[in-house]
């Protein structure tokens, strides 16, 4: 074997090896994080995480009950979804279809650039700006409620929704729009009626990779939401989120406590619910790409 | 495509992966050696003093240092929060020389202490007083202690109920996380859990935040952070029994026990302190170090 | 052409998008507007006090190092990566593996990699809460946008130019690194770009791997923990009961955070139109 050859097939090997530290840190990922949780099946048992009461801090025995917390994200989650949805197929209908070519140009990186903001950043505003204006324009006892939190979280889900949207909508073959017109639709008709049903597994696609996106936040929520694990579906109580519960007492939780390893659990939900949203999406966006 | 241009990426291209190297090689040797010359400078006996612990006291010990290496530029401190439970375990692996610590140690902590054959010594430097505060148009003035256990508890839902309009009690209370949460949890809530509905904030800027915002919300403070809000807060009185008198929270009423709710801060050491850090525990109680205490907001300890 | 139901739904979509980009002017606004007159030299260049007041020199200095070594690790690794995945892969169970692993990757969230990094690089290998344990942590979680960007930037040159080289007997390796990459290095740069973008305006996962809640002083190596600028942030928003007068120094650090992830966001947009322009096939 020459030289080159040795080289050649070395640097193959090389990247191939560079390639696969995606598959290694994902495994890492599962791997530490039950390595962590395990410890908490055998005490106090993974039944101590049904319930709905979150209280790991107490001298009435510590109370590791998932559910408030589910519930927290989920209402903020569903929120934020049913938010950002108008916003987001609107934007991106009209992005694709009604703007001019000049101010596309400058509407679709100004929104893209939105996902760019830090959610610190969002939440800073959220408690400072936001929070009084929900809190006086619903008449309520505190600003820190779900809808808050749901309100930032929306605009981070916005600029994924667009974007998605957007290229499924463009995407729509020339001729189903052509032929709509031809029949004696307008265009307000083929909008609605054709280019959207077209590209709509696209457009639940990028809705679904938003809600992903949302489901992960911590920062936005942790500073705006008032964190009271307690389990409830109004939009203008304060819940507590899985993300905000680990980003708020792993500072301070003894390594190794039955605490600090149900925070762990959380995690493991976590990316349990993220992966198989963000699977779904992209089996739908592979799906419609296919047809 | 011209030939030149390639040349030219290429070039770059070399240039960059040079720099990445050497960059490696910078950060990835020069490091290493800082570092084991780190581990031994952290000792007590060296110039550094590192100091671990409660967030609440953060700002105080701060201070001190900044104070106190103004004084001896021979010494450098360094200040990290994370919590009086993270600084005790510091403490306990080695890897701090002081811990900062809002609540008195726990008993496995002083075993696994003696266990490893430490002398943990405690100092008290200041004491942290909590004012129960409310919005200043609460017609309410005072509370009885158990009164508060039961708002916290959620026992008490509405200001009616003690005394004051029909509005329900927005309750807010520090994460969890939090010494002073664990210190109002054992002192004044009787070891009872918060009630679920209680906003946990993530600091007393939040309490304070909410409380001026919201005429029915009742929340805890450090005493310094009442003067520090000035009109925006009520402190609220606090009575031991039914018939006892109600004592505001202030610095006297704090040193002479009548104010019931409050806590030491302490400084705590792993084996009889010398050097540098004897110097700078004695700063910390010696009268310039007090007044550092009171510009922070706690109450001092003489 | 244009009846008065069609008018008005187009006039609906256009208010419905432009209240959106309005609140995020607003947004945007305020921060600009209450933040520039709080940054001045010794504002960026200075110590911040016990108060909450001050400078936040550590913490750009800590987000620069973050930065650093998050690059260090995931450029490389990434940019191997996407050669891999583009140049050599072929359809197989070890491609189809990776593939998975990247959108895995892109969607955990980022207080996970925090836990992940925690157990792993903090506890496990014992690096502590450190600049180096934060570094390696971001760089997991900004690899999937340099892999796929990178990969991008290859499939955009054109299969002609790889075709003529190995005519000319170059060796693959050759081709790919005389003429696929120089082509292909300003499209990665800007998923580089992007990546250091979001890597320095993260906060959870170095709440758990790196960040000291107060530390007036750099760190003096990769073992030492450090302030970053979106740690410091959420502290001075949240732990400070002194609200007005550290109101100042949040919205100059929300500004300077801010100007900092956007402008690498629009430079990263900058350099990829300017090098589309020129790499025109």
């Amino acid at each position: 074997m020459s030289f080159r050859q040795i080289q050649e097939r070395s640097v193959k090997y090389v990247l191939a090896g560079a390639a696969s530290t995606s598959i290694v840190i994902v495994a890492l990922i599962f791997l530490f994080l039950f390595r962590e949780a395990l410890p908490f099946a055998k005490d106090p048992g993974l039944g101590a995480l049904v319930g709905s009461r979150w209280m790991p801090k107490s001298f009435q025995g510590a109370g590791y009950g998932l559910l408030p917390l589910i519930t927290g994200s989920a209402l903020v989650t569903v929120l934020a979804t049913l938010i950002a949805i108008p916003f987001g197929v609107c934007g991106a209908v009209y992005i694709a279809e009604v703007a001019g070519p000049r101010e596309r140009e400058i509407l679709k990186p100004f929104i893209e650039l939105v996902a760019a903001i830090p959610s610190v950043v969002l939440g800073f505003f959220g408690l400072i700006v936001l929070a009084p204006i929900i809190k006086s324009a619903f008449g309520l006892m505190s600003g820190m409620t779900a809808l808050t939190g749901a309100v930032l979280l929306a605009l981070m889900a916005v600029p994924t929704i667009i974007s998605i949207s957007e290229d499924a909508i463009r995407s729509v073959p020339r001729a189903y729009k052509e032929a709509s017109l031809a029949l004696g639709a307008n265009r307000i008709q083929t909008i609605f009626k054709v280019v959207v049903p077209a590209a709509m597994s696209g457009i639940i696609a990028s809705i679904m990779l938003g809600m992903g996106r949302v489901v992960g936040e911590t920062m936005a929520v942790i500073m705006v939401t008032g964190n009271a694990a307690k389990v409830t579906l109004s939009p203008f109580e304060p819940v507590r989120t899985m993300t905000a519960t680990i980003a708020a007492e792993m500072g301070e939780v003894p390594f190794g406590t039955a605490h600090y390893r149900a925070l762990f659990w959380i995690g493991i939900a976590l990316l349990i619910a993220t992966f198989f949203i963000n699977l779904v999406a992209l089996r739908v966006l592979k799906s419609y790409r296919r047809a | 495509m011209k030939k030149a241009e390639t040349e030219m990426y290429s070039h770059n291209l070399r240039t960059t992966v040079f720099c990445v190297l050497v960059s490696i090689a910078v950060l990835g040797c020069g490091p290493k050696q800082t570092s084991t010359g780190d581990t031994q400078g952290a000792s007590a006996t060296g110039g550094e003093i590192s100091i671990k612990g409660s967030d609440t006291m953060v700002h105080v010990v701060t201070a001190w240092a900044d104070a106190f290496m103004k004084k001896r530029s021979d010494i450098k401190i360094s200040v990290t929060g994370g919590g009086s439970g993270t600084g005790v375990a510091a403490l306990l692996n080695g890897t701090t020389d002081v811990c900062a610590s809002s609540r008195d140690l726990s008993e496995e902590e002083k075993k696994a202490g003696e266990s490893q054959g430490l002398k943990l010594s405690v100092t008290i430097v200041a004491r942290d007083a909590l004012s129960i505060v409310v919005h200043p148009s609460n017609p309410v003035n005072e509370l009885t202690l158990e009164q508060i256990e039961r708002i916290y508890t959620g026992a008490i839902t509405n200001w009616s109920e003690v005394g004051g309009a029909n509005e329900s009690i927005v309750v807010t209370s520090r994460e969890s996380s939090s010494g002073t949460y664990m210190f109002f949890l054992e002192h004044v809530l009787r070891k009872k859990d918060y009630t679920q509905n209680a906003l946990l904030l993530p600091a007393t800027s939040a309490i304070v935040q909410s409380v001026s915002d919201s005429s029915s919300a009742i929340g805890y403070v450090g005493l310094g952070y009442v003067h520090e809000a000035g009109a925006k807060l009520k402190s609220v009185g606090v009575k031991a029994t039914p018939d006892a008198p109600a004592v505001m929270p202030t610095t006297e009423t704090v040193l002479s026990g009548a104010y019931s709710i409050s806590r030491p801060l302490l400084l705590v050491v792993a084996k009889e302190a010398t050097g540098p850090v004897k110097d700078f525990l004695d700063f910390c109680v010696s009268d310039e170090g007090q007044a550092i205490v009171e510009e922070s907001g706690y109450v001092k300890v003489q | 052409m244009g009846t008065l139901k069609e008018r008005a739904a187009f006039i609906g979509l256009r208010i419905i998008t432009y209240v959106l980009v309005s609140i995020v002017g607003y947004i945007i606004l305020d921060i600009v507007v209450r933040g520039a007159g709080v940054i001045s030299w010794s504002f960026l260049t200075t110590y911040p006090n016990p108060d909450g007041t001050g400078g936040i020199f550590p913490a750009i200095v800590g987000t620069f190092y973050l930065v650093m070594g998050t690059i260090l690790v995931a450029l490389p690794l990434g940019m191997a990566s996407a050669v891999y995945l583009t140049e050599y892969a072929k359809q197989g169970l070890l491609t189809n593996q990776i593939r998975l692993a990247i959108v895995t990757l892109a969607g955990v969230p980022s207080i996970v990699f925090g836990l992940f990094g925690l157990g792993l690089f903090v506890l496990f290998l014992d690096f502590g809460t450190s600049v180096l344990a934060g570094s390696l942590t971001l760089a997991c979680m900004i690899l999937p946008t340099i892999i796929v960007s990178s990969e991008e930037a290859l499939r955009a040159v054109p299969q002609s130019l790889r075709e003529a080289s190995l005519a000319l007997g170059a060796t693959k390796w050759e081709t790919i690194r005389k003429s696929v990459l120089p082509y292909a290095i300003p499209g990665m740069m800007t998923g580089s770009i992007l990546g250091v973008g979001r890597a320095a305006g993260e906060t959870a996962p170095i709440l758990l791997t790196v960040a000291a809640f107060f530390l007036p002083q750099l760190p003096r190596s990769i073992f030492d923990q450090a302030m970053a600028l979106p740690y410091h942030l959420y502290v001075l928003a949240t732990q400070f009961p002194n609200a007005e007068a550290v109101r100042p120094t949040q919205y100059g650090t929300a500004l300077v955070l801010l100007l900092l992830v956007l402008g690498l966001n629009i430079g990263a947009i900058m350099v990829r139109m300017h090098f589309r322009k020129r790499n025109r096939w």
